[in-house]
């Protein structure tokens, strides 16, 4: 039996499409309304409510719970402050990447670790002699995402300390008489706070933020929304956009921190800053020897290019904005295969399909051009598309 | 002698479409000669001044009022209360406007709406959504027969805008020379046309000369479906659905496109005047200077070739390219002389039918309307709301504006936007704009100013009867009639397209034969308003194509893209 997130019962009334989906072994919403780009513009414009309960989530805590996330996670974990979060990686000792997360400092030794598979062996493994316990509290809370320009003014009507929270930043407030932890944080590349609440108090915490929606065109939405939203911000999604090196057969299917584009998360590691972490050594020997295979970036479609196929065809030009998590190709003007694309949609922000693409290294320059092989009438066809900086979509409000 | 050169301090927006709509705060201009001038901080104007300065001309915005966006405007008439005071929605916007002006990264957001909700008097409704399976158990359970009728009527009108739509992003080739280029032009036109199916080119010669009522009597039974869809075939001009020539109406409500989706209307983030302001930013990053405030008295015309403006606190401008964005009878016979024009082109433009039909009912509401069919559900507002129920009521409605009096029983396209856009109104109120069709600009033996009041009660009488309370919710009730239109935004006879949407007036007519290619008879004087082909309804295309033809004509008169400043050879 499917499980049910402690949202259920609220969720469960709120989808009016009858349509659901599996993510982690439990029940979420495909879209609540007939449409989910009026969820994806609720994100855009207003704000929207999402069920995020079924991540992974580990407390890292004890004596040595620092240097020991220092030693598995990428990101240099000691440059997190107490009330603070951050967006990190964890890579094998080839360099490859096994999984990204969010880590949450709650306290000097205590940290909340998020992740989409599961990794209590993982972490288990690379326990050695620090003192540190790791626990799995996946079921301890229920988690609320509430994304949108219009979500601090709507929190921080019910929870006022929320508008002074920095991007990345943590707090714990109370709303419906409950201790709820709040972080500025989110999956859609816009201003947005994600609640984490004791699982018991999951209704109450739903209703006091929909009553405090009220009037204010804030609606729950669902899967298909929140990627639209993801794919715009540039934010990748493990077995779309790449795959875990813990499980891949082939390093084909293996990607490292910088092909990824995340090479940020390591900046300034040079010399001997003290620290030894799982994948460091390889790491440092792909920026040395500039190994790095080709580059995950974004793709826009040329627009006129991409009318010109359909018509051509006698067709009228798709303007799909369901994303479509699957591998397209990309060649060169001389039909050579040189990467691939994922997470293909048409973006209504910005007037444009766009994709996630791995491209060669002497492409990942913004402004390089590549064709995008795609189906039109039955026969593929070759669409100019312009390589771009990641995100593709970042208004202001996301970090101011 | 002061100018009144204004201009917004940043070019940027935040690009996220929330930017308050204000005024464009001052500058002083020390320099007053420009490469072109635009006439009308319309969209058409924005458009064009865009494009210009884009390809690096030093281009001057001139707007008489102290907003820019002409018709296209939203304004807080009421604190917190957000009015689309005229224009509305958003469809016919050509796509290539988007990309080449970079709209996005000023904030344009078009705004999904994703239902139409259609009531009837006998208190029932049609109801479309999203899920296209239960939109055609909606249209059946009206009648069955129209549910694959409604699959077969879109799919042969959508053939037809495939195949017209090409023209909307054309200058028309001008029938009437002898210069072969145009020659040329015109065969290539027609041997497309030539290419077309022929069941295609019968359905959109029908639909451009006939009339709405005989296209879709041969398609549906259902009155209701008929009622919604035939309100389209008269949207701003002065025909019901049985007039000939109301099929093209029609079409030009169809033949715009959203996300790609033809038909599709969206709301812009704060209305069409958000759409405009996005516009504003855009022409001033790539180097527009938008002047507020600024009426223009006239052309300044020397040799028969245009040299500048002189506004009408005696400030004169300099350009050797000056671009009228109002409307035909203002471009041609107030802001130049008459008597400079040829007298075949003066006749035409007198002849050119404007008899504005249309007016807006706004109103400030305390909650959602009540539609006692659904209960308390409010979703169905979150489009248009289309009181219109069969195309006998839009005809009789009709029958009162044929006799010059306003429709006692009007055709209203009501839109609550603050059901989409939030920010329009305070948490649990809303602002509704009400389209209301008819109230002809001429009314018989009598006036505006004396039944502006009268006409807004009628108005919200109607409301009244298709959702009971309707009255207790208002707040307040904003009334534009024709004849404000023309008073506040310009457009002679409060003509929403600056002239009506009728065959004779449209491609190669539009405004005058052999005056469709943006020129005018007086060199370096241009038109772009929505009295130029394509037309109007917020499409931008003559703005852009006008600015397309003043480019071109720059180019082949040798002067580059790029110069700068002086006067242009005219030597051809």
């Amino acid at each position: 039996m499917i499980r049910t997130t402690p949202f259920h019962e609220r969720t469960s009334a709120a989808n009016a499409s009858g349509l659901w989906e599996h993510w982690s072994g439990y029940l979420v919403a495909q879209k609540y309304q007939l449409s989910e780009k009026f969820e994806y513009f609720a994100i855009r414009n207003s704000a929207g409510l999402f069920d995020s309960s079924p991540l992974y989530k580990y407390r890292i805590s004890g004596r040595d719970a620092e240097g020991f996330l220092a030693g598995v996670l990428a990101r240099d974990i000691r440059t997190c402050l107490v009330g603070h979060g951050q967006y990190t990686a964890w890579l094998d000792d080839r360099g490859f990447v096994v999984e990204d997360g969010v880590v949450f400092r709650t306290a000097a030794d205590d940290y909340l670790l998020t992740s989409a598979e599961p990794n209590q062996a993982y972490l288990d493994a690379l326990r050695g002699r620090h003192q540190v316990s790791i626990e799995d509290v996946s079921e301890a809370s229920a988690v609320l995402a509430f994304q949108g320009p219009t979500s601090r003014d709507i929190l921080g009507s019910i929870a006022p300390q929320v508008c002074e929270l920095p991007y990345f930043g943590l707090t714990t407030v109370t709303i419906a008489g409950t201790d709820v932890m709040v972080s500025r944080t989110g999956y859609t590349g816009d201003l947005g706070y994600e609640l984490w609440i004791p699982a018991d108090r999951a209704l109450a915490v739903w209703d006091a933020v929909i009553k405090a929606s009220a009037g204010r065109g804030a609606i729950p939405f669902g899967m298909i929304a929140l990627s639209m939203a993801r794919i715009e911000a540039g934010l990748l999604l493990l077995d779309v956009d790449f795959g875990s090196s813990r499980y891949a057969w082939t390093d084909a299917t293996r990607s490292s921190l910088v092909e990824l584009g995340l090479g940020w998360m390591v900046k300034g590691l040079s010399g001997d800053d003290g620290r030894t972490f799982v994948g460091r050594a390889a790491l440092e020997r792909e920026l040395r020897e500039r190994t790095s295979r080709w580059k995950l970036t974004g793709l826009v479609l040329d627009w006129q290019d991409f009318d010109r196929h359909y018509d051509d065809a006698g067709l009228i030009p798709p303007k799909d904005h369901t994303p479509i998590h699957d591998e397209y190709y990309l060649y060169d003007d001389d039909a050579r295969q040189i990467g691939w694309a994922s997470s293909l949609m048409y973006s209504p922000i910005l007037q444009r399909h766009i994709a996630l693409a791995r491209v060669p290294l002497d492409r990942a320059t913004p402004g390089s051009r590549v064709k995008l092989e795609l189906p039109v009438s039955h026969r593929y066809e070759y669409f100019d598309a312009v390589v771009s900086r990641l995100p593709l979509y970042n208004p202001d409000r996301r970090t101011a | 002698m002061a100018t009144k050169t204004r201009r917004a301090a940043s070019a940027n927006g935040t690009g996220d479409g929330t930017d308050p709509i204000t005024n464009l705060p001052d500058r002083r201009a020390g320099d007053r000669t420009y490469d072109a001038i635009v006439v009308g901080g319309g969209h058409n104007g924005l458009v064009n001044g865009a494009y210009l300065a884009k390809a690096g001309l030093r281009t001057l915005i001139l707007e008489r009022r102290h907003l820019v966006g002409g018709a296209a405007i939203t304004e807080e008439l009421r604190p917190g209360f957000w009015f689309t005071t005229f224009s509305y929605a958003l469809s016919l916007l050509r796509p290539d406007i988007i990309h080449d002006l970079e709209l996005t990264t000023h904030g344009f957001l078009p705004l999904l709406m994703p239902s139409t909700f259609a009531p009837m008097e006998n208190g029932d409704y049609l109801l479309l959504g999203q899920d296209h399976g239960e939109n055609l158990r909606e249209i059946a359970r009206h009648s069955a027969h129209d549910a694959d009728a409604y699959e077969a009527f879109n799919h042969d009108v959508l053939r037809v805008c495939r195949a017209i739509k090409p023209l909307l992003d054309e200058v028309p080739p001008d029938i009437f020379s002898d210069d072969p280029e145009e020659l040329v032009r015109a065969a290539a036109m027609g041997s497309r046309l030539r290419r077309l199916d022929r069941k295609v080119f019968h359905d959109a010669v029908r639909l451009l000369t006939g009339s709405a009522a005989d296209f879709l009597d041969d398609y549906f039974e259902s009155e209701i479906l008929k009622g919604y869809l035939a309100s389209s075939s008269i949207i701003g001009t002065k025909v019901g659905p049985y007039s000939q020539g109301s099929g093209l109406v029609l079409l030009y409500h169809i033949i715009g496109e959203h996300d790609g989706e033809f038909g599709a209307w969206a709301f812009h983030k704060r209305g069409n005047g958000g759409f405009t302001q996005v516009l504003a930013r855009a022409a001033q990053a790539f180097g527009a200077e938008i002047a507020l405030e600024s009426p223009v008295e006239r052309v300044i015309t020397r040799h028969g070739r245009a040299t500048g403006v002189a506004l009408s606190d005696g400030t004169e401008l300099r350009a050797p390219v000056v671009v009228s964005a109002l409307d035909p009878r203002r471009t041609f016979l107030e802001l130049v002389d008459p008597l400079e024009l040829p007298t075949d082109l003066v006749d035409a433009i007198r002849r050119f039918r404007f008899q504005g039909t249309s007016a807006k009912v706004n109103f400030a509401l305390d909650g959602a309307p009540r539609y006692p069919a659904l209960g308390d559900r409010t979703d169905q507002y979150r489009g248009f709301t289309n009181i219109g129920p069969s195309m006998e009521y839009l005809e009789r409605a009709y029958d009162d504006a044929k006799y010059g009096w306003y429709s006692q029983r009007p055709y209203i396209d009501t839109a609550i936007q603050s059901t989409i856009d939030p920010d329009m109104a305070p948490p649990g109120k809303h602002v509704m704009s009400c389209f209301i069709q008819y109230a002809p600009y001429h009314l018989k033996g009598s006036d505006w100013d004396t039944e502006k009041e009268r006409f807004g009660d009628t108005v919200q009488a109607t409301l009244e009867s298709f959702f009971p309370g309707f009255g207790d919710l208002v707040l307040q009730r904003e009334i534009r009639t024709p004849l404000d239109i023309e008073r506040t935004v310009g457009l002679s006879e409060g003509n929403i397209f600056a002239g009506e949407f009728l065959a004779p007036q449209m491609w190669l007519f539009r405004p005058a034969p052999g005056w469709s290619q943006y020129r005018t008879p007086i060199d370096g004087y241009y038109q772009c308003g929505s009295g130029t082909h394509p037309g109007g309804c917020v499409m931008g295309a003559p703005g852009k194509l006008a600015a397309r033809q003043i480019l071109d004509d720059r180019a082949r008169r040798g002067a580059g893209p790029t110069e700068r400043r002086g006067a242009v050879p005219t030597g051809a």
